[in-house]
């Protein structure tokens, strides 16, 4: 009996300790708000477009925590939807055409002639990356620019292009060798 | 074509222990080609064509233009910032443009660069030169160094002055100047070497001076017994010479293998010490030098000379005349091998380097750049074109012969899989693209060029992660910054409120306290007295339950339209205050006959209030100005914006209303005051005259800047018209919006100078 006894103190002596230690981990250790956000929001190209149908790139972010598709970010494209999968141990499905299609790095460019000075695209802007004040011309930072095209839309004028990106030279990196094909292989692959 | 033997040095004994690294191959050398006649120098190229980026860092800027006279030596880009080298004139010439044009890049991408026009006249301009270069101070030292464009001259092309930085003086124990050459077909250093061992010793020597080594070593392989001996009779001769700088310089021979020329591998060879993943060279106390750039900073401070030259080999079976050329940086390609009989093959490949690192010029016009240390033109047997890679089959020979002792099998199946991570994770970067591998492949498999594909792969990716931090950073900031606007404007609001609260509050308590004190002075006086400062009381409360009831007025209508359920409760709302309203007339109402009926006192009151008809008339006229803008609102509403429309119709009324009452008011008060004191009259008349005035000006204000927004408007349509037929249609809408905005206002005005003329 009292081995029985003995048994269950012992267990119970043991139950309070490691409570104890993990109530108190609980509360020393705690984390504010979700980690797993901040990893999904690194992954995100950032360009706060909202082709998501988001504000932002952290609302999607957290929108994709509470299981919501990892497909809806076309300027992150194909590489995003991938790295997402990976970090959430999910199938990576295709890109969901109803956000739009993935397109090369593009910056926006304000054709300065013909801009009015209304700062509505200085209001648009998600990165504050466009300069200039009321009736005076308007310019875009093009090494901040995300490329998101929330500027081209409110513009009265229409003097705002989107250019895709050529860094020229100094952007230029080795392509890929051509895919090795063994010629035995050639029917198959 | 008979053999030549390999010669060896073998009478070399190296007073320091030689280390070895991992791997390296043994590649045909094929050097004999290019050493069978001294250093040539070529004609003057008809054309000069000078990249603005010869270097590793910032690209030099143009500081001449088109048309431009230049003098050979002088300055015609500058460097930018710390990191880059300024660009000479090889010659002097005119400058025909400032243009893109294809450069010496793997790419085969354009690049800006200045096209030089020679005269052939060669003239100089002023040099400074320096009989005891080695006794300047090391300020005056960098200065030269830097003046003269020097970029390391053995491939990367590193700005000279930035490796010999005056911090890394005396952590540095050993200067290595590197003469290893160990490339296949390359001949440019061993042939400077032979013939300028002399002026190499010396650029050493001033080196020396400025990093303060413990040790200067010069290695050369054991395949250069010319270049050897010639050295070793400069050294000779040089300690013998007066005035050379106190300064042991030793030659070290090591064994021939592909690559003890990389950086890091003959600092493994001479050291025994490597070169940590991610450093560079200094932070184990090394600093390595090419015998080009050692002539070149000898000439430099000597001669004051600047870089606009370089030896170049030119070899392969292609070219009937290999040989090393001292030929002017920005001689087109094709010209300088023309020059030397070459014969395009039908398959036609030119290689700017060797074999093993080099890569196939696209563009044959393209210029010499001062890390060009090689033109090689192989016939298709010589090199032949690379073989169809076929699968790996994992046997590891690169793996043994890979200098930087890396898995190259491992990385190519994850650059190929596009798992950069790991890539990076098996020290991608540690790879110096030798080519070895790639060498030893039985499969053909071409890995650099796998491994370069991924090196660029992963940079494009950390540009984009850092551009995504910073969008990040920026988008945060925004949203904080909008925030706290609207916070801010809330807690005015909020200020604003309280205050209006206090005022009342204090107001009231005045009441209060004026009708106690008017109680007790006169407590059994009649009723008037205390009903004089009740009456405006009466009437602002009238006032403000009025308003209150127009304006749920308004809110029902609205939500009539949004929202059923919410319309019953403002009925009732509604109804409350109607009853609200009634009240509080009747008791103004109530208030006022009794005041009236009253006494000559109230009436004095008024009479004194005369001098109201001021007010009066600003009152009248600032409800009409403002019934105007109204009007100007009203027709800009009915084009935009048909939804308020029906408010805006409902708020002119009201001003209408308003100001017809004001008028009236007005009326009233100045013909009693005109019965009663003419001359307050005409005090109000005179002081009427500005207010009108200022009305009219600001009607005047606002009808010019329509005026010229339409006329701006107007003109950018026409523009329009004559550049993109896109925009037009946008256009012409606003300029017939403005159009009547206009006229709205023109229509203002007139009607406001009638009824000052009235």
């Amino acid at each position: 009996m009292s081995v029985i006894l003995t048994a269950i103190l012992a267990l119970l002596l043991l139950a309070l300790v490691f409570g104890a230690l993990l109530g108190f981990a609980a509360i020393r250790f705690k984390i504010d708000g979700n980690p797993i956000v901040d990893q999904i929001d690194g992954l995100l190209p950032q360009t706060q477009c909202g082709q998501c149908g988001h504000p932002g790139c952290r609302p999607y972010a957290e929108g994709i925590a509470n299981g919501e598709e990892i497909n809806k970010c076309p300027p992150g494209g194909e590489a995003t939807i991938q790295a997402l999968a990976d970090l959430l141990d999910v199938e990576a499905p295709a890109l969901d055409a109803e956000h739009g299609e993935e397109k090369p790095v593009q910056v926006a460019v304000i054709r300065e002639a013909e801009c009015i000075g209304c700062t509505k695209c200085i209001q648009a802007c998600p990165v504050d990356a466009i300069l200039g004040a009321a009736k005076h011309m308007h310019t875009v930072i093009t090494s901040e620019c995300t490329g998101c095209d929330l500027c081209v839309e409110p513009c009265p004028v229409d003097c705002i292009d989107l250019v895709a990106v050529d860094k020229g030279i100094l952007g230029w990196h080795w392509n890929a060798p051509q895919s090795s094909l063994i010629a035995t292989d050639k029917g198959v692959a | 074509m008979q053999p030549i033997p390999i010669t060896t040095i073998n009478n070399h004994k190296n007073s320091r222990k030689l280390h070895d690294f991992h791997g390296g191959v043994h590649p045909e050398q094929n050097k004999h080609q290019s050493t069978q006649k001294p250093i040539q120098t070529p004609l003057l190229p008809p054309r000069l064509i000078l990249p603005l980026q010869q270097h590793i860092g910032r690209a030099a800027k143009a500081c001449v233009s088109p048309g431009e006279q230049v003098l050979k030596g002088q300055v015609i880009a500058e460097a930018q910032g710390p990191i880059s080298v300024a660009v000479h004139a090889p010659t002097s010439g005119i400058i025909e443009s400032i243009e893109e044009l294809p450069v010496a890049h793997p790419s085969g991408l354009s690049a800006p660069c200045i096209v030089l026009t020679p005269d052939g006249k060669e003239t100089w301009t002023a040099l400074t030169t320096h009989q005891d270069y080695l006794n300047l101070d090391e300020e005056q030292m960098y200065a030269a160094i830097q003046n003269a464009g020097i970029a390391g001259m053995g491939g990367a092309g590193f700005p000279t002055k930035v490796k010999l930085n005056p911090s890394i003086a005396g952590r540095i124990d050993t200067l290595v100047i590197n003469a290893i050459e160990c490339e296949p077909y390359i001949t440019s250093d061993d042939m400077l070497v032979r013939e300028h061992a002399e002026e190499i010793l010396r650029g050493i020597e001033i080196m020396a001076r400025l990093v303060e080594p413990k040790n200067s070593l010069v290695a050369l392989e054991d395949n250069k017994p010319e270049a050897y001996l010639a050295l070793r009779e400069a050294l000779n001769e040089r300690q013998q010479q007066a005035g050379a700088y106190e300064h042991e310089i030793e030659l070290v021979v090591v064994p021939t293998k592909y690559p003890s020329g990389g950086e890091k591998q003959l600092i493994q060879i001479l050291t025994g010490k490597e070169v940590p993943s991610g450093g560079i060279p200094a932070d184990i106390g090394v600093v390595c030098q090419n015998t080009g750039t050692a002539r070149a900073v000898y000439r430099a401070l000597r001669f004051g000379e600047p870089l606009i030259s370089r030896i170049t080999t030119l070899t392969g079976k292609q070219i009937a005349d290999p040989c090393n050329v001292e030929a002017l940086i920005g001689t087109p390609i094709s010209w300088l091998i023309g020059q030397y009989g070459y014969q395009p093959a039908r398959q036609e490949r030119l290689i700017m380097g060797g074999p093993m690192m080099g890569y196939t010029i696209t563009e044959p016009d393209m210029p010499l750049v001062k890390t060009s240390n090689c033109i090689l033109a192989p016939s298709p047997q010589e090199l032949p074109m690379d073989h169809q890679a076929q699968a790996c089959i994992r046997c590891g020979l690169c793996a043994e012969a890979c200098p930087a002792e890396l898995l190259p099998q491992q990385l190519y199946w994850f650059s190929r899989a596009q798992e950069y991570e790991k890539a990076e994770q098996h020290s991608l970067f540690d790879c110096i693209e030798c080519g070895a591998c790639s060498y030893v492949c039985p499969s053909s498999i071409p890995l650099v060029q796998y491994y370069r594909h991924a090196k660029g792969e992963i940079q494009e990716q950390a540009e984009a992660h850092a551009k995504s931090d910073r969008a990040r950073i920026r988008f945060e900031a925004r949203q904080e910054r909008l925030d706290r606007d609207v916070a801010e404007k809330e807690a005015k609001r909020q200020a604003r409120k309280e205050a209006a609260a206090r005022a009342q509050a204090a107001r009231k308590s005045a009441d209060t306290n004026l009708t106690t004190h008017t109680k007790t002075q006169t407590s059994n006086a009649e009723q008037p007295a205390e009903n004089g400062p009740s009456l405006e009381t009466l009437k602002a409360n009238w006032d403000s339950a009025q308003t209150k009831l127009d304006k749920l007025f308004d809110s029902l209508e609205e939500t009539n339209k949004t929202n059923p359920d919410m319309a019953t409760k403002l009925q009732r709302a509604i109804e409350k205050n109607q009853l609200r309203v009634n009240q509080t007339r009747l008791a103004y109402e109530k208030a006022e006959t009794a005041a009236s009926a009253d006494q000559p006192t109230v009436l004095e009151k008024s009479v004194t209030s005369l001098p109201n008809t001021d007010d009066m008339k600003s009152i009248w006229e600032r409800s009409q100005v403002k019934l105007d803008k109204m009007l100007i609102t009203l027709a800009d509403a009915k084009l935009n914006n048909p939804d308020t429309v029906e408010k805006l119709q409902r708020a002119v009324d009201k001003t209408q209303a308003r100001v017809t009452q004001a008028k009236q008011n007005y009326e009233a008060v100045v013909s009693t005051s005109t019965a009663t004191t003419p001359s307050t009259v005409k005090k109000s008349e005179t002081s009427l005259e500005p207010s009108t005035e200022n009305d009219l000006d600001s009607l005047r204000a606002v009808y010019e800047k329509a005026q010229a927004k339409l006329e701006k408007m107007q003109e950018t349509l026409e523009d329009a018209r004559a550049n993109n037929s896109d925009t037009i249609e946008k256009f012409e809408r606003a300029v017939a919006k403005n159009q009547v905005r206009v006229s709205a206002a023109k229509t203002a005005l007139n009607a406001a100078k009638a009824r000052r003329e009235n």
